[in-house]
């Protein structure tokens, strides 16, 4: 360098350049680690799914080395055991649709209770709020298995819910509730309904109450003025927390897995079924990627409505 | 006293405390009658109740005491949404995801209006805040003197009955507030609604007004004409919040009052206040200097500073009993003898010019 800038004296152009060079270096150097994790722990374990998805099954599970897309083909076909000809895999398409259908009843349900909750701690005294989150926030701290059979305990035919309604004379019988498609949405609302209140709350916190008292003076009734200025203001809210909430339950597994029983399969024991007891990896990586896609879809469509709105505004 | 039909708001004897664990008590037995097509002004330092009175006449606070009243029906217990008051928001409170016309239209749309009387209404308010050509506009596109007028026109849209308008200027600069007084003014003389207007800006409240109500610490002190406010202020806050004032010992007997520095003036004393010794009032402009001995009811005095401010010379003196003076002396064309700095001069009062004060 010394010997470079005794030869030909830079100019400061040059200099710039230079430095401008060594700074891309450190910010690389600096960006090192957070590279290597999402290598790591992002890319790395996908690469390893997009391949697995192209082989073919082992015999007591794992892979052989042999390209197929047999595994994409059965995603949602099936072969008949006695002429050969291809069908729809009935069995496949009616967990994905009542993996869609639960997922959406969940986000629907937890947006019904998670609205007014939010509005409720939203609306107290500064003080006070911290409370009510952290009231909100305290099932994340246990365990998920440990939450579902709580949940398990409220609506099983000898519950609490069951035997309350008992008492009161209202019901002869204990409703069954369990291992139906009520218990799975049931229990995924109260699972992820936290993920609904939070975002609304940062909306609802961030709302001008005195836009509010305008819409009021201005002769709107609480209603309309709920649809015609609360309701658009604190949208980016709504639609995140609905992506908090839908995305994990298209791909629950747990709380279908306890709650439903062995019957009302979802999109995620679907999967864990080939990674198990179906011995078909590459059909389980075929499944998985198949759920990311529609995660990403979801996703993608969040980001252009959201960025949509922010320009709006 | 007016009949009913000329009496656009009423209130009678209202309270408002917050209650907390300092109670508040923003506004403390007011009574006040406003009456149609007037530009009625609510006058007062920060945090003496003015947006709390406007508040409860908006319906957004009911009052814990007291009774409001409407063209003569009770609607103290009315919400907002249904009373015809509008109102212009300190901070303007326009709805950011709509664009100005739409902000605009909400009111009328709300009242369920046709669609093709709410189109023609908003472009007339268009027109009439001169934001034609930035209808379409969000309204965090615009600049603040243009949305402080979207605001105005949204009040104004579906016709109220009364306008409330919370210090709607204070946030535009000299200039474009002093455009925009010209303007509200126009606004209501052209749609002829009650404008109830708050201010902490004494000169506003004296250039704009029919009457002005001076308010402290949740009471009105005073209600009347601007003129009256200012010559005649019935307490010492009032006369120190308006203009600039001069404070004198007098002792007062009937409707004479003998300066303690000299002299003995013809008054008018307001009701409730005996003879004996009183604080007198006089405004800086209604006193005159010359150099010379002092005659009959002239004070001697001192010439301590001398200020020049353009159209006017404010001198300060220091009379004979120690109390100081002001006195604002136009300045002639050819820059007449004032008396210098240090020199012994004579002050003398215009007649009319003394106002006994109740405290
Ligand atoms: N919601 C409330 N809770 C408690 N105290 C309040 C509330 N609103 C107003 N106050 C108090 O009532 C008093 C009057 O307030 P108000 O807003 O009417 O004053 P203002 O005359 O409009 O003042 P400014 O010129 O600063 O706007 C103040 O002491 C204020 O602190
Ligand atoms: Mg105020």
């Amino acid at each position: 360098m010394a010997e470079v800038s005794a030869m030909s004296e830079p100019t400061a152009g040059a200099l710039e350049r230079e430095a401008e060079r060594d700074d891309n270096r450190t910010r690389w150097l600096l960006s090192l680690p957070a590279m290597i994790i999402i290598v790591l722990a992002a890319a790395g374990p996908l690469l390893v799914m997009v391949v697995y998805s192209f082989l073919t099954p082992g015999d007591y599970g794992n892979v052989k080395w042999e390209f197929s897309t047999q595994a994409w083909v059965n995603t949602i076909l099936q072969r008949d055991i006695f002429d050969d000809t291809l069908m729809w895999a009935d069995a496949h398409l009616s967990i994905f649709w009542r993996s869609l259908s639960l997922s959406l009843i969940t986000t629907v349900m937890a947006f019904a209770f998670g609205l007014p909750t939010a509005w409720f701690i939203a609306t107290q005294p500064p003080g006070k709020r911290e409370f009510w989150l952290f009231l909100v926030t305290v099932p994340f701290w246990s365990n998920l298995l440990v939450r579902t059979i709580a949940i398990q305990e409220l609506i099983r035919a000898e519950g609490v819910i069951n035997n309350l309604l008992l008492l009161l004379g209202i019901i002869d019988e204990p409703l069954q509730m369990m291992f139906t498609n009520f218990a799975i949405a049931f229990g995924m609302t109260y699972v992820y309904l936290p993920l609904m209140v939070l975002p609304i709350y940062a909306a609802v916190d961030k709302l001008d109450f005195r836009l509010v008292e305008a819409a009021n003076d201005l002769y709107a009734s609480r209603w309309r003025t709920f649809w015609r200025v609360i309701l658009p203001l604190i949208k980016p809210g709504i639609i995140a927390g609905s992506i908090l909430v839908f995305i994990p339950s298209l791909g629950a597994y747990v709380t279908p897995r306890v709650l439903g029983g062995g019957k009302n399969l979802m999109f995620g024991n679907l999967i864990e079924l080939q990674f198990g007891q179906g011995r078909n990896w590459p059909l389980g990586a075929a499944l998985s990627l198949m759920l990311m896609a529609a995660v990403m879809v979801s996703l993608i469509w969040y980001v252009r409505v959201t960025s949509r709105e922010r320009s709006n505004v | 006293m007016e009949s009913y039909s000329e009496t656009a708001v009423e209130a009678r004897r209202i309270s408002k405390i917050f209650p907390g664990e300092t109670e508040v008590r923003a506004l403390d037995d007011v009574s006040v009658s406003i009456h149609r097509n007037e530009f009625f002004t609510l006058l007062g330092p920060s945090g003496c109740g003015k947006t709390t009175l406007l508040r409860v006449i908006a319906g957004f606070e009911p009052p814990t005491m007291g009774a409001l009243f409407l063209a003569g029906t009770d609607i103290s217990r009315l919400p907002p949404n249904q009373r015809p008051v509008n109102t212009v928001f300190q901070n303007y409170a326009l709805f950011p995801h709509m664009s100005v016309a739409n902000n605009i239209a909400f009111g009328l749309e709300m009242l369920g209006k046709p669609k093709d009387e709410v189109r023609k209404t908003v472009d007339d308010m268009l027109r009439l805040v001169r934001m034609e050509a930035l209808s379409a506009r969000r309204t965090s596109e615009i600049s603040g003197g243009q949305q402080q007028r979207v605001a105005l026109a949204r009040a104004l849209a579906p016709h109220p009955e009364v306008l409330l308008l919370d210090e709607p200027l204070s946030a535009l600069d000299l200039k474009l507030r002093k455009e925009m007084q010209i303007e509200l003014k126009r606004l209501q003389n052209e749609t002829g609604i009650t404008f109830i207007f708050v201010t902490h800006d004494q000169e506003e409240a004296l250039t704009m007004s029919d009457r002005v109500a001076v308010m402290n610490a949740g009471k009105i002190l005073q209600i009347g004409s601007p003129q009256e406010i200012y010559q005649r202020p019935a307490e010492r806050f009032v006369a120190n919040f308006i203009g600039e004032s001069n404070f004198l010992d007098a002792t007062l007997s009937g409707h004479t009052a003998t300066l303690k520095a000299g002299g003995a003036h013809e008054v008018d004393p307001p009701e409730g206040v005996s003879d004996g010794t009183v604080s007198v009032l006089v405004r800086p402009e209604h006193a005159s200097v010359r150099v010379g001995e002092p005659k009959t009811n002239e004070m001697a005095a001192t010439v301590e500073t001398v200020v020049y401010s353009g159209e006017a010379t404010t001198l300060h003196l220091r009379l004979g009993t120690g109390e100081a003076l002001k006195a604002r002396l136009p300045n002639s064309p050819g820059g007449g003898a004032l008396p210098g700095q240090g020199t012994a001069a004579s002050v003398s009062i215009a007649p009319g010019a003394v106002t006994v004060l109740k405290d």
